[in-house]
C-alpha cells in the first residue's frame, strides 16, 4: 500500500498527492494527518491535489472528512491545485465538497491560511525563515 | 490497439486502481477529450469500487468500440453478488447500503453517454457503460 508522504511547512502540513491511490491509503493518510497535527500543533492543512488527474466520491469524502478532521483538532484544511476537468467531473458527479475550502495553488492556499491565522490574533511564528524549507520528508516520496 | 479487450479481475482495492489505469489508457488512445476521459475514469473507478464492496468481487471488461464513424471506450462491471432489489432507489442520490455517500450509480450513470444496469437478486449486477467521442 503506498503511504502519501506529509511535509512540514512552518506550522503548516503539507500533502502533495501524486500516484493514483488505493482506498486504503486515503484512509490511511486521513489517519496519518490526524496525528501529525496533534503531534505538531499545525494550525492549517494544504492537500495539493495539482497531480490528482481524478477525483470520485471516495477521495471526495476524504476531503470533507479531513476538513472536519482538522476543524475539531483546530487547524484549516486548504484543498489546492484542482484540475478543470476534475472540477466539471466532481459537480456532475454530485459532489458539493461542502465545508472543503479549496484555492487555486499552493500559493493562494498558503495566502489563505495565513490571512485566518492572522484574523485569529495568531503570531506569525518563525514562518519568514522556514517557508521555503520542508522540514521533514518522511523516507517514501509519493513520485 | 494491444488486446481487442482487457479483462481485469477486482478482487482487491489495488485492482480498483488497475481499472482507472486501463481505462485512462483506452480513453486516451480513442482520443476522448480531456473532460470525458475525467469523467470515464471516474465512473469507472465508483464501479468498480461498487463491484468490490457491493459484489464482493468480479471483473471489469473494458474494450474500444465504434459506432457510425464514432469512437468510443466500453467498460462492463459484473459480479455474482447479492444484486440490486430495487433499482431505482439505487440509483438515487445519497442512496447507500454501505458507509458511502450514494453517488456511485447515479452519479456514474451522470458522467457516461450510456448506461445500462442489469442486475438479479441472488444473482448478481452487471453494469455497462460507454463514453463517445464528440
Amino acid at each position: 500500500m503506498d503511504r502519501v508522504p506529509i511535509l512540514s511547512l512552518g506550522d503548516v502540513l503539507l500533502v502533495s498527492m501524486q500516484v493514483d491511490l488505493q482506498d486504503e491509503s486515503v484512509v490511511a493518510l486521513q489517519e496519518d494527518l490526524a496525528e501529525r497535527i496533534v503531534d505538531s500543533g499545525a494550525s492549517g492543512v494544504v492537500i495539493d491535489i495539482s497531480a490528482v488527474e481524478i477525483v470520485d466520491s471516495f477521495i471526495g469524502r476524504m476531503f470533507a472528512t479531513i476538513a472536519s478532521l482538522s476543524k475539531v483538532l483546530d487547524a484549516e484544511t486548504v484543498v489546492v491545485g484542482m484540475r478543470p476537468a476534475v472540477a466539471i467531473t466532481l459537480v456532475e458527479l454530485g459532489l458539493s465538497l461542502q465545508g472543503v475550502r479549496t484555492a487555486l495553488d499552493l500559493e493562494r492556499g498558503l495566502a489563505a491560511l495565513r490571512q485566518r491565522r492572522a484574523e485569529r490574533g495568531i503570531p506569525l511564528s518563525d514562518e519568514s525563515d522556514e517557508a521555503d524549507e520542508a522540514v521533514e520528508a518522511p523516507a517514501a516520496a509519493g513520485d | 490497439m494491444p488486446e481487442p479487450v482487457d479483462e481485469l479481475p477486482i478482487t482487491t482495492g489495488d485492482d480498483v486502481v488497475r481499472v482507472r489505469q486501463a481505462v485512462r489508457a483506452r480513453a486516451g488512445a480513442a482520443q476522448l477529450s480531456l473532460v470525458d476521459q475525467t469523467k470515464l475514469i471516474t465512473a469507472a473507478s465508483e464501479l468498480a469500487r461498487n463491484t468490490l464492496v457491493h459484489g464482493g468481487s468480479g471483473v471489469a471488461r473494458v474494450e474500444t468500440v465504434e459506432r457510425q464513424g464514432r469512437r468510443g471506450v466500453k467498460a462492463v462491471f459484473t459480479d455474482h453478488g447479492p444484486g440490486i432489489a430495487d433499482v431505482e432507489k439505487a440509483l438515487t442520490d445519497g442512496f447507500t447500503t454501505g458507509s458511502g455517500l450514494g453517488l456511485g450509480l447515479g452519479g456514474s450513470r451522470r458522467l457516461v453517454d450510456e448506461f445500462v444496469l442489469e442486475t438479479a437478486v441472488g444473482k448478481g449486477t452487471t453494469v455497462t457503460v460507454i463514453k463517445w467521442t464528440r
